[in-house]
């Protein structure tokens, strides 16, 4: 399809201002990041170079390496918990007709109506009760179940003709090695769409790293940032946008990477 | 090898009417037998119980002279073509054709050379490391019947496997899969819908309709003596035409609806106790009156007419319907035309009006060639 | 004709199948579900339980239910000025963030849906506040909204406009807040509504053209009604996520100032963890609980009947 081209300059024009306005935040955090104190009170828009003191000094005033190093394990850990189950529960769905299956999706589709902070009360006294406050299963395990991820992937399983399970029924294959040889490779797209999508959301999760952590052991990257900014936020806000933007590179990089796949796959998974 | 015995074999599903019901039927070893009928007669299914992905719900299913209504697929000896191939797309085609070998923990030596005699056989060597999805239709068929091949299982089903390739890679492929079924002896059950499939691959067919068999014979013995009305419209093509007749037999004719009279040989009527009866005859058998000297003759309005080079196809109206005749060579005939038509008679079928059953066979019209003048 | 057996050996009888038998893929079916099935019941069913158990009791320190008061926490949340409040700032905070997030959603999607040059350099910034955490997002803006050297009030300045206390001010705090709420959820929504939009079937268009339809016309009789399925989802859980907005609250006001930006979720919060009261929190949480409810059964009710779908 071709354009006119005033038409096209209309275009132009109204992307590039939405662009500006909207990536302004970040990149006004990102030139910040850069100034001192008094070029922050002249009010200039600019740094006067680009140097490396506020980040230097962020990792010195909070143990930021730990967060972030916390912060990767325990998003990496509810990615791969939320992509063993929701699969597993995915092929179930698929894969095998059993009767009451229809009340079993129903129980998976009722856990989306129930908001998580509804319940946040409960299950903070069942990791307390577990021992399991500063500990890292308690920040991930309650997160490996998703309706939604079991739902996205059941959504691309179903495109798997049936004739492939029958085919390997008659090689031989029992359900657990179609699983593993068969379905699991056959959706890459979509697993590696939901583990995007899980290490995200894990990465930026706040309120619970807020309520199960009351120390620095296993602290997220998150409450590291609230930390900060209530440390600093009179004196240095150069250190304190050094800091967010440390925290937010992971999740940006993932994102411009994978953003055409998580678009695609996230589609997929919302509208049956 | 090894036979397939279908002994009262039915399928229903949630205990309501049987899709398939009572099939008897033995296949023997080394047999192509291909099964075949319009979509919906159960031919899909009663492939996929032989298979064992159907659970037969009545009857026994015997592989060799095991009982196997329980086994489950892959204790059965068998391999299977589906229509759509069934490829696994995240495998290449040699991981592909080896699958159910490593599956069933053939050594790897063994399996390559496995997979590379098969790939030669079917001319797959130069794609061994090609994913299905940068296959052509035709090759990706080909990574199917390998898969098959490979596994050396005594038995093959295949169900629909040509029904996505273009007529001509088809018609290639219907020798192939023959030539490769005889050189390895294997027994083929074979399901289609397309009756040309059927006639030239079988070496016998079974004709399904309803669920119920309708005719089990050699593929030339089903052409010639069709059981009933239903086999006699689907094998053949332009199919054979039937009429609704009145016996006379003081006169020794058929009467048609619209008055057409039709002289039978001699004596051929004398057995028929039914007055009114259904005509069948086959479209060659009408001919143009200078090749068909001696037979009897009437005329009818031409209704539709196709040249196609070596043969004309035309519809005229008799009895209540229209009837095909199939002419050889170019003929020059209007619609409309009223034109004389000649009758083999002793080629016509006769069924009974009430159950179908064919009451009159054709007279057996196949030829020989003279060896003398081959050896000229 | 071999259809017929000549020597009519004796068939065994196979019996039907047994119980175990029959349930079999059940079995195995279970055995798939079982992580998710006891995560759900531990994490999530078990918890709403709790909650709404707790809703009914006076609570200890730690939690356990002491006193049974029957509906006594939810007529003293219904008489609770700073409850009331709290239930009109979050109804507030939802209108004023999911109409306008949804339609500047909405606009970017269309414009980023032309196939035009370096439009997948747009496509990246848009949706790259999907990257961007609540926590971090808020310190940002936290910054932005500084009443001195804050970027917002520096711009009025320049234009000799009086600064205004965004953070500060009863009348400015929810709408300072609502309006970095948007700007946090553009991505996400923008990512969905772009996926939509990519789904509708290119032909639709061309014959449009065909017919001569100008721009407005193919967006109000084709797109908007081929969209209105990845629209509805959109609207819903921008719905739900505007009634469990925590942790911009909690950078930015603090539920202040006066209470006015005290939403329903830093409310619980509050109430729960702050000054233990379980019980009136839980309560609190019923609350919330029915609202996503609502929502929820709206979407599928009216979103399955009005909704066209492909």
């Amino acid at each position: 399809m071709t354009m006119s081209l005033p038409k096209k300059m209309i275009f132009y024009t109204l992307l590039t201002i939405s662009a500006v306005v909207l990536f302004f935040p970040i990149a006004y955090a990102f030139l910040i990041s850069f100034m001192t104190g008094p070029e922050l009170m002249q009010g200039r828009f600019l740094p006067e170079s680009f140097h490396l003191d506020n980040y230097i000094k962020v990792f010195d005033r909070l143990p930021l390496l730990n967060y972030l190093l916390n912060s990767f394990i325990v998003s990496a850990g509810v990615m791969l918990g939320q992509l063993a189950v929701c699969s597993l529960a995915a092929y179930a769905f698929v894969f095998i007709p059993f009767k009451g299956r229809d009340f079993v999706f129903f129980l998976f589709i009722s856990t989306m109506m129930i908001p998580w902070e509804a319940t946040m009360i409960p299950n903070f006294f069942i990791i307390q009760n577990l021992n399991w406050l500063n500990t890292y299963q308690g920040l991930t395990l309650p997160f490996f179940a998703l309706a939604f991820g079991t739902f996205l992937l059941r959504q691309h399983f179903k495109t798997i003709p049936k004739e492939l399970h029958e085919a390997a029924q008659v090689a031989g294959l029992g359900p657990f090695a179609f699983f593993r040889r068969v379905v699991l490779p056959v959706s890459k797209t979509s697993l590696v769409t939901l583990g995007a999508y899980g290490f995200l959301t894990t990465w930026n999760m706040y309120l619970w790293p807020l309520l199960v952590t009351t120390n620095d052991s296993v602290r997220t990257v998150q409450i590291g940032l609230k930390q900060l900014q209530s440390q600093e936020v009179a004196t240095d806000w150069g250190v304190v946008m050094a800091g967010v933007i440390v925290v937010i590179i992971p999740t940006l990089l993932l994102l411009f990477l994978g953003q055409k796949q998580l678009q695609k796959g996230l589609t997929q998974g919302a509208l049956k | 090898m090894k036979k397939v015995e279908l002994i009262d074999v039915s399928k229903s599903y949630d205990r309501q009417k049987d899709v398939i019901s009572n099939i008897n039927v033995t296949i023997e070893p080394g047999e192509f037998f291909v099964l075949v009928g319009p979509s919906g007669c159960g031919k899909s299914t009663m492939l996929r119980m032989i298979a064992g992905l159907e659970e037969i719900t009545g009857g026994t299913l015997k592989i060799g002279e095991k009982t196997a209504n329980r086994l489950p697929p892959s204790k059965r000896d068998l391999s299977m073509v589906f229509q759509n191939y069934a490829l696994y797309p995240h495998l290449n085609v040699e991981d592909n054709i080896t699958f159910g070998l490593d599956v069933k923990k053939v050594p790897k030596a063994e399996r390559k050379k496995r997979a590379h005699e098969t790939a030669e056989m079917l001319g797959l060597t130069d794609y061994l490391k090609r994913k299905p999805r940068e296959l052509s239709g035709g090759q990706r068929q080909r990574v199917a019947l390998a898969r098959a091949i490979v596994s050396e299982a005594p038995i093959c089903l295949m169900d629909e496997p040509l029904s996505n390739l273009d007529a001509k890679l088809r018609a290639h492929m219907r020798s192939e899969i023959r030539r490769i079924q005889k050189r390895l002896g294997i027994t083929m059950i074979y399901v289609t819908h397309d009756q040309v499939e059927a006639m030239t691959m079988g070496d016998r067919i079974m004709i399904l309709h309803d669920g119920k068999i309708q005719q089990v014979g050699s593929p030339i013995d089903i052409y010639n003596h069709p059981a009933n009305p239903f086999v006699a419209t689907f094998i053949g093509s332009p199919p054979m035409n039937l009429a609704g007749a009145d016996v006379r037999k003081e006169e020794n004719v058929l009467m048609l609806t619209n008055g057409t009279q039709i002289a039978m040989p001699e004596g051929s009527l004398d057995e028929i106790a039914e007055k009114r009866v259904t005509l069948g005859i086959r479209p060659e058998f009408l001919m143009p009156p200078e090749t068909g000297i001696g037979l009897p003759v009437f005329e009818a309005e031409v209704t539709n007419v196709e040249v196609l080079g070596h043969e004309t196809v035309f519809s005229f109206i008799a009895g209540e319907g229209e009837w095909t005749a199939k002419w050889n060579g170019q003929w020059q005939i209007g619609t409309g035309d009223r034109i004389p038509i000649a009758v083999d008679t002793g080629s016509a079928c006769l069924f009974s009006l009430e159950d179908g059953r064919l009451i009159r066979k054709a007279a057996d019209r196949q030829r020989a060639v003279r060896k003398e003048g081959a050896a000229l | 004709m071999s259809t017929l057996r000549e020597d009519a050996a004796p068939v065994e009888v196979i019996k039907p199948p047994g119980v175990w038998t029959r349930t079999r893929r059940g079995r195995t079916a279970i055995l798939y579900l079982l992580p998710s099935i006891i995560l759900f019941g531990v994490f999530v069913f078990y918890p709403m339980f709790r909650t709404i158990y707790l809703s009914f009791f006076l609570t200890d320190q730690r939690g356990e239910a002491a006193v049974f008061v029957g509906l006594d926490n939810y007529r003293y949340l219904l008489e609770s000025a700073a409850f009331l409040n709290s239930a009109k700032a979050t109804i507030l905070f939802v209108l004023y963030t999911v109409p306008a997030g949804v339609i500047l959603a909405l606009f970017l999607a269309l414009i980023a849906n032309e196939k035009l040059k370096g439009i997948g350099f747009f496509r990246t910034i848009y949706s790259s506040t999907m990257g961007v955490s609540v926590a971090a997002a808020s310190v940002v803006w936290l910054f932005m909204f500084h009443p001195s050297i804050g970027m917002f009030n520096r711009f009025l300045a320049l234009f000799d406009i009086g600064q205004i206390q965004w953070l500060l001010d009863p009348d400015w705090a929810l709408f300072s807040v609502a309006i970095s709420t948007i700007w946090m959820n553009t991505g996400f929504s923008f990512l969905i509504l772009l996926g939509g939009l990519q789904n509708i079937n290119e032909h639709l268009y061309e014959s449009a053209k065909i017919d001569g339809a100008g721009y407005f016309y193919q967006l109000r009789r084709i797109t908007l009604p081929m969209l209105s399925p990845t629209l509805f989802f959109i609207i819903t859980i921008s719905l739900i996520n505007a009634f469990q907005s925590f942790g911009q609250i909690d950078i930015l006001t603090k539920g202040g100032p006066a209470q006015s930006t005290n939403l329903i979720v830093y409310s619980i919060y509050r109430e729960a963890f702050v000054n233990y009261q379980f019980g009136t929190a839980s309560a609190q949480a019923v609350f919330l609980f029915l609202c996503i409810l609502v929502v929820t059964i709206l979407q599928f009710r009216f979103g399955e009947r009005k909704v066209h779908y492909q």
